[in-house]
Formats: structure tokens, C-alpha cells, sequence
């Protein structure tokens, strides 16, 4: 009797540990990131900001564009909330548009950087010697410039728009992405699971992104989120020195250049965009240092 | 002499070295060699165990490495089937791979923690397309069984499961594309004695199923005892000595092999053997000493061992030594 009730049970037990790792995984990844406080401040933050992009046609109460000479340079009162600018658009509504263009020329440009930058670092730290010297050497090229300096050079080359801000941001988002992938390619490609593979006669291309590249997953997204955030910084940055997003679009950066010039009159046209700018990159950061702890493999117990 | 070795060896070893290069400098140039394996010759017959033995760093998992071409040998021949791996392209030692296999030390890292068993397991077969794609699953199942698992795993992780448990996946993936010759680079170690029982039983049973010769890497002379026919034991890159398990054990003739084998435990009192402790450390492989590399430990040595490298030669009961004194 007792004997069949523990085998029933063995069964049960059985059964509950096939659900297991992936979604397992995830689940214990979120509670330790709910442990840590900041970590989920940071992703309500990042969560806003994505909610407020999504929604920005319905949300904004007037048109980013719509200029009121009429009604410019006001500050902030129920019917203009961030007031409005020297045009007397709705700063409200440019900042919320804004939104968009900011986290899409983040993301996309941290995507371009990712893609390169992962697989340089994959192919250097794999294959070795000679390779790696010439691609890491490359590499330092890139990282030996202040980043807003290489995007500059990058732009002047291409000339000022969204599109070429993104290129620039990207490739300066390079470097990074190399280096931390080599580095956990190269703890990696010593175990012994690799060597397995190999002899069993695999490609070196399936070893890389079948059995390799699932296992660093992690540094990637993590450097992802913390990098999307300078990426908005320098795109922001770029935009302010009118090498980004031209007039008359609501990015932000273009924002804080237009009311650099009613800084004492006016304060509150380069505030708001400004806020904006900071709180943004202050959620990507903590999000983003909140999921290395959390991903971290020694935060298991 | 065993009948054995009438027959054409199925895996002929002759010469092998293996160097490492040791780069250094501004420009990083090879300033010298870490002399892993150096110049080493045996053979293996077609369903015989033979292990090699050494201490840490003797070379002895290195030539191991060198015969499946996990590391490009530096110089030498490895005549596997008939074949010369040592000149093969990547392309061609595919096909060599079907017939030449390994299982790893350590059950942790040699498993891919994102991969479940079955993916593990199929991973051969379908990278060697040793099995049609619709029998795969199958075949799974019962290599499962076979290694003493439940065929319900396969949907589950490796680390869910214990080190034997995940020693046992890893012979799965191994037999899983049918391979003659299993080099076992310390396959047991990882592992607590019980359970290493087991696994050895496991491959010893496996052995006569599938008819497979197995190269046993191993440190440890108890495992050596239990599952060899014949053993090669090295040190510092060299064989010092060779010979099957019966003679090795009661009639050892080099002298580091009886120093090796006076440190086995002895369960019973009366058996208790005068112990044979060795003088200082292994010498470095960068620079191993002169003639025999044994002389600087050796209690038989003498002033011409340090000139003289010792050649193998052959002892009354068929064993092979290298040692100009005994």
C-alpha cells in the first residue's frame, strides 16, 4: 500500500519537473529581479515610456506640429501642461512623440550595434590568433575615440539625419558588444560540451550559433539594456548639435537646443524634454544593472 | 603473446607529439614549447580496454585529444582503421568520426545546459546523419533504456539530473552513432565511488554488446585495475611502461611503476607493501630533464640515466618497459 502511494507520488513529482527549464528559468530570473527594488522601478519606468510610445497618437492632447503663434512661449497651465514652445506647439505632445523617436532610434541603433558587434566578438574569440588580433585590434580603434566624437565623425561623413544617427550610434555601440562577447566566448569554447560537439564532427558555424551563442545569451541582453540607454543619451546628444533629427520633429535633443535659446525667459521649453531624456536612461540603467544580478548565475542558491 | 596482436591494430600510434607553444613578448612569439606528448607509440586491438595512467600532467589526456583531433597533433602518425588521421582535412576526419568517439571527464560541462536529453542525444545522429531522421526518436528511447534511464527524461535538462545520471546521457549521445573506438578521458573521476561502479559495469556491459574498444584515460589505478585488458603508463610525455593488466600489477618493471602502484591502499594488513614515496615534483614538460626523464626521482638511478634516454624494450612476460637499469 505505502509502496504505491510513494511511486504515485514519485510519478506526480515527475511530472511537475517537466515543465521545467525555460519557463523555469524566466520565472526564477523575475523574482530575483523583484527582490531588488531599484530593478523594478527601472522596469515600470522603461514599461511607461514604451506604454506612452505605443499610445502617443491617442494620448497627445494637440498636434506635435501644430504651430500657435498666438499662444507661444507659454508656461505651463491646464490647457498646455509643459506650456508651449516659440512656435507655440504643445511641448506635452512633442515631448510624447518624442518618446518614439527616441526609443526607436535607441533600439535600432543598439540592434545594428548588437548584430556587428556579437559577431565580431563570436568569430574573434572563437577562432583565435590571428583573427582575434586583427578584428580586437580594429576594435580598439573604435573604443581609442570618445563615443560622440566617432558618431560625429561617422555623421559629417553621412550627413545629418535620423537614419545616419542611428548608423553612427550603432557602430559606436560596437566595441562593447565585441568585448563581452569574446570574453564569454573564450570561457565557453573550453567546456567540454563544445569538445563533444566537435567530435561528433559539427561545423564550426553550428557550434557558434547553436551550442555557443544560446549559452552567452545573457552578458548580451543585459549590455543591450544598459547600452540602449547611451544610445538614447548620444542620439539625444547629436540631435542637440543638429546633426540628428532635423526641425521640425519632436526628438528630444532637438528640443533642449531649441529652448537653449529661452533658457531665462522661458525654462520650461527645455525642462520637460529634458526630464524626459534623464528618467528614460535612469530606467534603462536600473532595469538594466537589476537583470545582470538577476541573471547572474551565482544568484542562484 | 595474445592472439591479439597477430592482428592488424585498430588504432596504431606511432611517434605522436604534441607541443604547445608558449607565446611571449611584446609581439608574441613562440619563446618555447610545453612538450605535452612527446613521442609516444602503442596500439589498440579491436575489442581490447587499454588505459593510460600518469599523474597530472604525465600527457596522458592530451594524447587522448590528439587522436580525435580535438588538438592538431604537432608531429607523428595515428593510423586508425587503416587510416592516417594526422593528415586528414576536417571534411574527411568526418567520416573517421562515426568509428572514433569520446566521453568526458566531467558530467557537468560536457552536457549543453540549454539542450534537453533528447536534443543531446539525437545531436550526433543528426549532425553524422548516422540514423534516417524518423527512426531518431526511437532510437533515443532505447539508448536510453540501454544506459539505464527512463526513456520519460528525454524532454528534461541536465541539470536536473545527478552526475552519474548525466555520465550515462553523455555515453547515450556517444553510442548513439555506433563508434568502434570510445576514448573515455577520465570518464569516472567526477564521479563518487558507488556510482563510478556502476558506470564502469555500464561500459563493460556496453563492450560486449556493441563490440567496442575503449581508450581509458584515468589517474585512478583502482578503475585501471578493474575494467583493463592492458595499460600504458606514462610520465612527463613518455610511455615508461607497457604491459597487460595480470603483469603489470604482480610483476611491474619499471621503477616508477612500482612507485605508482605502492600507493594503492591496501584493504588487508598482512598484504601491506613497503611504500615507495618519490622525491620532489614532476619535472617541467618545458624543459624535461636529459636521458631517462625519470632520473631525477628514480631510487635505481644512476649517472648514466642522465645521459642515456631509455629505449622501450621488451621484458620476459611480454611487457614493454622503458628502463636501462632493472
Amino acid at each position: 500500500m505505502s509502496q504505491s502511494a510513494v511511486q504515485v507520488k514519485g510519478e506526480a513529482k515527475k511530472g511537475v519537473l517537466k515543465r521545467s527549464s525555460k519557463v523555469e528559468r524566466w520565472l526564477h530570473v523575475y523574482k530575483q529581479l523583484k527582490k531588488n527594488k531599484m530593478a523594478v522601478v527601472g522596469a515600470w519606468i522603461v514599461a511607461f515610456y514604451f506604454l506612452v510610445a505605443l499610445l502617443a497618437p491617442i494620448i497627445a492632447p494637440y498636434d506635435p506640429l501644430q504651430i500657435d503663434l498666438v499662444n507661444k512661449l507659454q508656461g505651463p497651465s491646464w490647457e498646455h501642461w509643459m506650456g508651449t514652445d516659440d512656435k507655440g506647439r504643445d511641448i506635452l505632445s512633442r515631448v510624447i512623440y518624442g518618446s518614439q523617436l527616441s526609443l526607436a532610434v535607441g533600439s535600432v541603433s543598439v540592434l545594428i550595434g548588437a548584430v556587428l558587434g556579437v559577431m565580431l566578438g563570436l568569430i574573434a574569440g572563437y577562432y583565435g590568433k590571428l583573427i582575434d588580433t586583427v578584428i580586437m585590434r580594429f576594435i580598439d580603434i573604435l573604443l581609442a575615440f570618445p563615443g560622440i566624437l566617432l558618431a560625429l565623425a561617422i555623421i559629417s561623413a553621412l550627413g545629418p539625419s535620423l537614419i545616419n544617427v542611428m548608423i553612427a550610434v550603432g557602430i559606436f555601440s560596437v566595441p562593447t558588444f565585441a568585448r563581452i562577447v569574446r570574453g564569454s566566448m573564450l570561457s565557453e569554447k573550453k567546456k567540454e560540451y563544445v569538445d563533444a560537439i566537435r567530435a561528433l564532427g559539427a561545423s564550426d558555424f553550428h557550434i557558434i550559433v547553436v551550442h555557443i551563442l544560446p549559452n552567452i545569451f545573457s552578458p548580451i541582453i543585459v549590455q543591450g539594456t544598459l547600452r540602449l540607454a547611451t544610445a538614447i543619451l548620444t542620439a539625444a546628444g547629436l540631435s542637440f548639435l543638429g546633426m540628428g533629427a532635423q526641425p521640425p520633429s519632436p526628438e528630444w535633443g532637438a528640443m533642449l537646443s531649441d529652448g537653449r535659446n529661452f533658457l531665462w525667459t522661458a525654462p520650461h521649453i527645455a525642462t520637460f524634454p529634458g526630464l524626459a531624456i534623464a528618467f528614460i536612461v535612469l530606467g534603462l540603467n536600473l532595469f538594466g544593472d537589476g537583470l545582470r544580478d538577476a541573471l547572474d548565475p551565482r544568484s542562484k542558491k | 603473446m595474445s592472439v591479439a596482436e597477430l592482428e592488424q591494430p585498430l588504432l596504431d600510434v606511432r611517434n605522436l607529439r604534441q607541443y604547445f607553444d608558449i607565446k611571449g613578448g611584446v609581439l608574441g612569439r613562440t619563446v618555447n614549447h610545453v612538450k605535452a606528448v612527446d613521442g609516444v607509440d602503442f596500439q589498440i586491438y579491436e575489442g581490447e580496454t587499454v588505459s593510460i595512467v600518469g599523474e597530472s600532467g604525465c600527457g596522458k589526456s592530451t594524447t587522448g585529444r590528439a587522436i580525435l583531433r580535438l588538438d592538431d597533433p604537432t608531429s607523428g602518425e595515428i593510423h586508425f582503421n587503416g587510416r592516417d588521421l594526422a593528415g586528414l582535412s576536417k571534411r574527411q576526419m568526418r567520416d573517421v568520426r562515426k568509428d572514433l568517439q569520446v566521453i568526458f571527464q566531467d558530467p557537468f560541462a560536457s552536457l549543453n545546459p540549454r539542450q534537453t536529453v533528447g536534443r543531446i542525444i539525437e545531436e550526433g545522429m543528426s549532425i553524422l546523419n548516422s540514423v534516417p531522421k524518423e527512426k531518431r526518436k526511437e532510437r533515443t528511447i532505447e539508448l536510453l533504456e540501454q544506459v539505464g534511464l527512463n526513456a520519460d527524461v528525454v524532454d528534461r535538462y541536465p541539470h536536473e539530473f545527478s552526475g552519474g545520471q548525466r555520465q550515462r546521457i553523455g555515453i547515450a549521445r556517444t553510442l548513439a552513432i555506433n563508434p568502434k573506438l570510445i576514448v573515455c578521458d577520465e570518464a569516472v573521476s567526477a564521479l563518487d565511488v558507488s556510482v563510478q561502479a556502476q558506470v564502469l559495469n555500464l561500459l563493460k556491459r556496453l563492450q560486449r554488446e556493441y563490440n567496442l574498444t575503449y581508450l581509458f584515460i584515468s589517474h585512478d589505478l583502482g578503475v585501471v585495475r578493474h575494467i583493463s585488458d592492458r595499460i600504458i603508463v606514462m610520465y612527463l610525455g613518455k610511455i615508461v611502461e607497457v604491459a597487460d593488466k595480470k603483469t603489470l600489477f604482480e610483476n611491474p618493471k619499471h621503477p616508477y611503476t612500482k612507485a605508482l602502484l605502492s600507493a594503492i591502499p591496501e584493504p588487508t594488513r598482512k598484504k601491506q607493501k613497503e611504500r615507495i614515496v618519490l622525491q620532489g615534483d614532476v619535472p617541467s614538460p618545458i624543459s624535461p630533464p636529459s636521458g631517462c626523464r625519470f632520473h631525477t626521482r628514480c631510487p635505481l638511478a644512476q649517472e648514466s640515466c642522465k645521459v642515456k634516454e631509455p629505449e622501450l624494450r621488451r621484458g620476459e612476460d611480454g611487457q614493454l618497459y622503458a628502463c636501462d637499469v632493472v
